[in-house]
């Protein structure tokens, strides 16, 4: 079967920096959930804007290839606050049954009711629901999501990544979503990949089965592979030495505990950088 | 650590009394910010001053030349309604007004939007619109009396003049604070180009245009007194004028008193229209 996305060579810099992305390769299958994470600044939210196409005007070359149906999912809920929930959700859609498939939508994310209320009545979860709702009523094949729940408290982020994976399973579109929490990839991904240097760095199969238990010793020790392969060196007592300051795992030492220690940092790096 | 200890708020949660402790009388009221509406709020001052007025005259510290009191205001008014001098100036004055201010907001807007949505279109506008900012549309009026004479064209003209600037001003001003993440969300749900506008440029620009658009009432009504005090043979102002040059303070009042009428109309009108067009926003104003 044909993958859904078929990325090969991508190369992006913006003007004269350096570049940002140096020939990055990735295939995501039909329906495959993938899982994106890096350190800040690594090109994670270059890679999703040229999936979605946002990135006219940026130095680049490479192939990319992605279904005909993509949405985006951002980081803030980005509803037009002059518009009531249900006319977010439905914008731009015609077709005499939108309104109706909007409601539907909406009902699957647990906002049925609140059609008529103006965004600014939601609460931060509520509103990353309905753009959830937002993408979904799109029926995509693709679906981007550039750290959806990275402005969601903690128990807010739990629930959404229970709503989250229920509506990948029911709808089945290829998802790639960014996030800067590793147990957020673990929990939710089929793999995760990790960009660095402009490449995809690792990749990594979550084979946990579907009951992913952070206590478990086989996610601790995918945690502490993600974290190596991340730059972050936990030792056997799951502390973390010299974190960067601007690193992902900086807020959470505690949770990598366990005993298994593996690195992972050179699997598919490429050193290749032309056109700066 | 046998017996459980409830924390106070558990106490209070569960119903229970505190001695000393009041049930929750907190005062709900939004401390910062103006508080709630007052309602018909907008007419208390001006009562307050026809009270003065009064007052005034009936304790004849207002002399009579000086201003007429309200009952003999009231009285001219009648009278002249009852001849049709009245209700003839009205429909001329505001008939000026509507045609300046139509004229001068649909202009504005035009290049407004223009300049908001080319790049090209700024750079060519942004400039003289800035320079007949700084020049008073008033002080245009000898050339505008050159060149459409003194009828009604000049009038409408100095009029719209008057009004293109704030409309202008206000609504390119809203235009460009429209977030371009609302631009990056339209492209990738594929939102065509007129749905884009409709959707997202028209709503998101207007806030910016009510404002301006109550700046250019108030402008529409100073230039309209102005070119009817300058050259006029009919009108509100020309009613005003003639009385002057007789010495008639009662018929100047009702001249005075009708634009204050049009003036609070036409303002209250684009009050309205703003508080229906923008129920979506939580603002101090509600
Ligand atoms: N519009 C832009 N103009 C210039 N540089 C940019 C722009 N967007 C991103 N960058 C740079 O590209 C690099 C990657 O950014 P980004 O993809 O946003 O990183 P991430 O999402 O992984 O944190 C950063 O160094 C950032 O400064
Ligand atoms: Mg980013």
């Amino acid at each position: 079967m044909r993958p859904a996305v078929e990325v090969e060579a991508l190369h992006r810099s913006f003007n004269r920096t350096g570049g940002v992305l140096h020939g990055l390769d990735l295939r995501i299958g039909a329906g495959e959930f993938v899982a994106l994470i890096g350190r800040s600044g690594s090109g994670k939210s270059t890679l999703l804007r040229a999936l979605a196409g946002l990135d006219r005007g940026v130095d680049g070359h490479g192939r990319v290839r992605v279904p005909a149906k993509v949405s985006m999912v951002f980081q803030d809920s980005r509803l037009l606050p002059w518009k009531r929930v249900l006319d977010n959700v439905v914008l731009g859609l015609d077709g005499r049954d939108a309104r109706e498939r909007g409601r539907r939508a909406l009902a699957e994310v647990g906002l049925a009711g609140r059609e008529k209320a103006w965004p600014h009545q939601l609460s931060g979860g509520e509103a990353q629901r309905a753009a959830l709702a937002r993408s979904l009523v799109r029926d995509p094949e693709l679906l981007l999501a550039d750290e959806p729940f990275g402005a969601l408290d903690a128990l807010t982020r739990l629930n959404m990544h229970t709503l989250l994976r229920e509506l990948c399973e029911r709808h089945r579109p290829a998802v790639l979503l960014v996030t800067h929490d590793v147990d957020e990839a673990i929990v939710l991904a089929d793999r995760v990949i990790v960009l660095d240097d402009g490449v995809v760095q690792s990749d990594v199969r979550v084979e946990l089965g579907s009951r992913r238990d952070p206590a478990d010793a086989g996610f601790a020790a995918l945690r502490r592979r993600l974290l190596g392969a991340l730059g972050v060196d936990v030792d056997e007592d799951g502390l973390v030495h010299d974190p960067d300051p601007d690193d992902l795992a900086h807020d959470r030492p505690d949770r990598s505990r366990g005993t298994d220690r593996k690195t992972d940092r050179t699997t598919g790096r490429t050193t290749g950088r032309e056109g700066a | 650590m046998s017996t459980p200890t409830l924390t106070r708020s558990e106490q209070v949660a569960a119903g229970t009394r505190i001695a000393g402790t009041p049930t929750d009388d907190r005062v709900r009221l939004r401390r910062l910010g103006p508080g709630r509406r007052v309602p018909g709020g907008i007419l208390l001052g001006p009562v307050l001053l026809l009270a003065g007025w009064v007052v005034g005259s009936a304790t004849g510290l207002l002399d009579e030349r000086t201003l007429s009191a309200p009952w003999t205001v009231l009285e001219t008014a009648r009278e002249l309604w009852a001849d049709g001098r009245l209700q003839d100036g009205l429909v001329t004055s505001a008939t000026r007004a509507a045609l300046g201010l139509g004229l001068g907001v649909a202009v504005g807007l035009v290049l407004a939007v223009v300049a908001g949505l080319f790049r090209l279109g700024e750079a060519v506008i942004d400039g003289p619109v800035q320079v007949k900012r700084s020049i008073p549309s008033l002080a245009l009026i000898p050339l505008l009396i050159l060149w459409f004479g003194i009828g009604e064209e000049m009038k409408v003209c100095t009029i719209a003049l008057g009004v293109l600037v704030p409309i202008y001003i206000h609504t390119h001003h809203g235009l460009r604070g429209i977030d371009s993440r609302y631009a990056e969300l339209a492209e990738t749900i594929g939102l065509g180009r007129l749905a884009f506008l409709r959707q997202v440029v028209v709503p998101g620009a207007l806030p910016g245009f009510l404002l301006g658009l109550r700046f250019a009432v108030t402008s529409a009504l100073l230039a309209l007194v102005v070119v009817e005090q300058v050259n006029a043979t009919s009108g509100i102002g020309y009613m005003i004028t003639l009385a002057s040059s007789y010495g008639q303070t009662d018929v100047i009042v009702v001249g005075l008193v009708v634009y204050a009428v049009l003036g609070l109309a036409a303002d209250g009108a684009v009050r309205l229209i703003g508080r229906k067009a923008l129920t979506w926003r939580r603002t101090l104003e509600s």
